[in-house]
């Protein structure tokens, strides 16, 4: 009898979970290995939000597409995503926002925000409704994931002592892997968390803004992720001034409650893109890479992943 | 022909806002511009990724000090731009308001003033005042950037008869419409005008296509300055046969 084949998954980050799991989900032996015991850089301040027309509005039709399978693999996996859309809404003065916005996406209908988000009664009189998109919340996804590679029988090394790798090496360290793949740049991202009880929302909106987009969404339990700025550095550490600044602003645009929330938190990520911006599968050496999913980490790694673990498990069968 | 550098293209493209720096890299190819600006404040030395990007393209860089508040900041910004490109071009901004991003014309001839006398080849962005533009010529700015309108709102060119009258009476200075620029008819009709060039970035950015958007601005430009060599018809009050009247057979 032949052993099910061996890999060794570089990078606890959204997609190299997401690569472990489509693996283990086919008899294959998996090892992963990160160097932090806790989840960490990018995906742990993603917005979490499966948003895959909306994201059109900059992305390439590919990752439109892709993007689509993400809502069902992750409902299909973990607690918590929930399909309740996504609107989009701009303040009055930044109405043409909207209908560029309108224009460069699909999936969408005119709606009344007041009648998809109570609390926004009075402050928006038109949004843009994409009813297929979803969220979930990225940390407990991702905790979520981990102790489901665990009860799978996945060999999760974080932190401590790195094991030798055994098998194939899937590379999914994001920004760590930098110097094997020429071309990865850092985009920045800052993001607030804010807790109120006076206002409640169903799903992520999106406020449109010429100069400072931006999007809240709820995680429940009266708490909000903020997000996001796009900065070409690779200047890690805390979040500017400006930024908190920015993002505040916006979400005070969206409801002045939001300005007596707590701030609870604010953080900053190194998103790891390459010069399209489109993540993408490398074979490089005897490596393969899974990186450069820049700001599509939740949305874009199941399809990278069941891509990938497909074609090596035609690999597989052909070589038997 | 900016501080003796002469340039075919006329067309100058901002590097903000793209969908990817592929795409940019694509839009610069697919308008001819030869000269591209780039922000520094925000990004800092840490923008090394994306510059490198920039370089590769072959183009001359702008760096521009986008995002600065005061003179300080600003001439920090344009030390800093001198030091990563390794070029004394700088486009001067310098921000009076947050909200509408209307330049400061104190705190710009006071940086003007500064950064030429270090030997900087100055770019500032500007109102279309005659005397705003006196004093940067006589703080040594050789090349003025007047806006068409507020940056980013594609309102075109608000104040034509302005725009006329600062390239009357600053002949010998190469005047760049800065801003403001929604479609290439509006940028056609600044070159017509008699302006040196155009610079653009939001109307080409966010376009639902950048880089045919790109290609019509090159277009556009090219157009708009071919005219205003070739010498454009004045308008008339009403129509003028072009057949002589006289001689015309009668068939009553």
């Amino acid at each position: 009898m032949t052993l099910p084949p061996q890999f060794t998954v570089l990078g606890a980050g959204v997609a190299g979970l997401c690569v472990a799991t489509a693996l283990i989900e086919r008899g294959a032996r998996v090892m992963v290995i990160d160097p932090s015991p806790d989840p960490t850089g990018a995906s742990w301040y993603a917005g979490g939000m499966l948003a895959p027309f909306c994201e059109g509005e900059a992305a390439p039709e590919a990752v439109v597409i892709a993007g689509q399978v993400a809502r069902t693999w992750w409902a299909a996996r973990v607690p918590g995503v929930l399909g309740h859309g996504t609107l989009v809404v701009a303040p009055p003065r930044d109405q043409p926002e909207l209908a560029r916005f309108a224009r460069a996406t699909r999936g969408h209908r005119p709606a009344d925000p007041a009648a998809l988000e109570p609390d926004l009664a009075g402050r928006f009189a038109t949004g843009l409704f994409f009813a297929d998109e979803a969220h979930l919340d990225p940390r407990a996804t991702l905790r979520a994931l981990r102790d489901r590679l665990r009860a799978l029988g996945a060999e999760l090394h974080f932190g401590g002592t790195e094991p030798p790798s055994r098998g194939q090496v899937i590379d999914c360290r994001g920004l760590a892997a930098q110097s094997a793949l020429p071309g990865l740049r850092a985009v920045r991202g800052e993001m607030l968390l804010l807790r109120s009880t006076e206002i409640a929302l169903a799903r992520p909106v999106r406020l449109l803004h010429p100069r400072f987009p931006c999007y809240v969404v709820p995680r429940g339990e009266g708490l909000f992720m903020v997000g996001a700025t796009m900065v070409e550095t690779d200047r890690d550490g805390p979040i500017t001034a400006r930024a908190v600044m920015e993002l505040l602003s916006a979400a005070y645009a969206l409801h002045p409650a939001l300005a007596e929330a707590e701030l609870v938190e604010t953080g900053a990520g190194l998103r790891p893109a390459f010069a399209d911006n489109i993540p993408a599968i490398r074979h490089q050496g005897d490596r393969i890479f899974v990186n450069g999913l820049y700001r599509h980490g939740f949305l874009m790694a199941p399809a990278l992943a069941e891509q990938l673990a497909q074609t090596l498990f035609q690999e597989v069968s052909l070589a038997s | 022909m900016f501080y003796g550098i002469p340039l075919t293209s006329r067309l100058l493209l901002g590097t903000a806002q793209y969908p990817s720096p592929a795409i940019l890299g694509e839009a610069i190819t697919a308008s001819g511009a030869e000269v591209i600006t780039v922000s520094l404040r925000r990004e800092g030395a840490g923008g090394g990724a994306f510059r490198e990007l920039l370089r590769d393209t072959g183009r001359r860089i702008l760096p521009n000090t986008a995002g600065c508040h005061s003179v300080r900041e600003a001439v920090t910004t344009a030390h800093m731009a001198r030091e990563l490109f390794a070029t004394n071009w700088i486009k001067l901004e310098v921000i009076g308001h947050a909200d509408t991003l209307q330049p400061d014309p104190f705190a710009l001839v006071e940086a003007a003033r500064i950064l030429c006398s270090e030997g900087f080849a100055v770019f500032p962005y500007m109102t279309e005042d005659l005397i705003l533009a006196e004093r940067l010529v006589e703080a040594g700015c050789r090349v003025l950037m007047p806006w068409g309108a507020p940056i980013g709102s594609g309102q075109g060119l608000r104040n034509p008869e302005g725009l006329r009258s600062l390239r009357a009476h600053f002949p010998g200075i190469a005047l760049v419409i800065d801003a403001g620029i929604g479609a290439p008819s509006q940028a056609a009709a600044a070159m017509e005008m008699g302006f040196d060039a155009v610079l653009l970035n939001t109307a080409v950015a966010k376009a639902r296509d950048p880089v045919g958007m790109a290609r019509a601005f090159g277009q556009a430009v090219a157009a708009g300055r071919l005219a205003h060599e070739a010498g454009l018809m004045l308008r008339r009050d009403m129509a003028v046969a072009s057949t002589p009247v006289f001689g015309m057979a009668e068939l009553a």
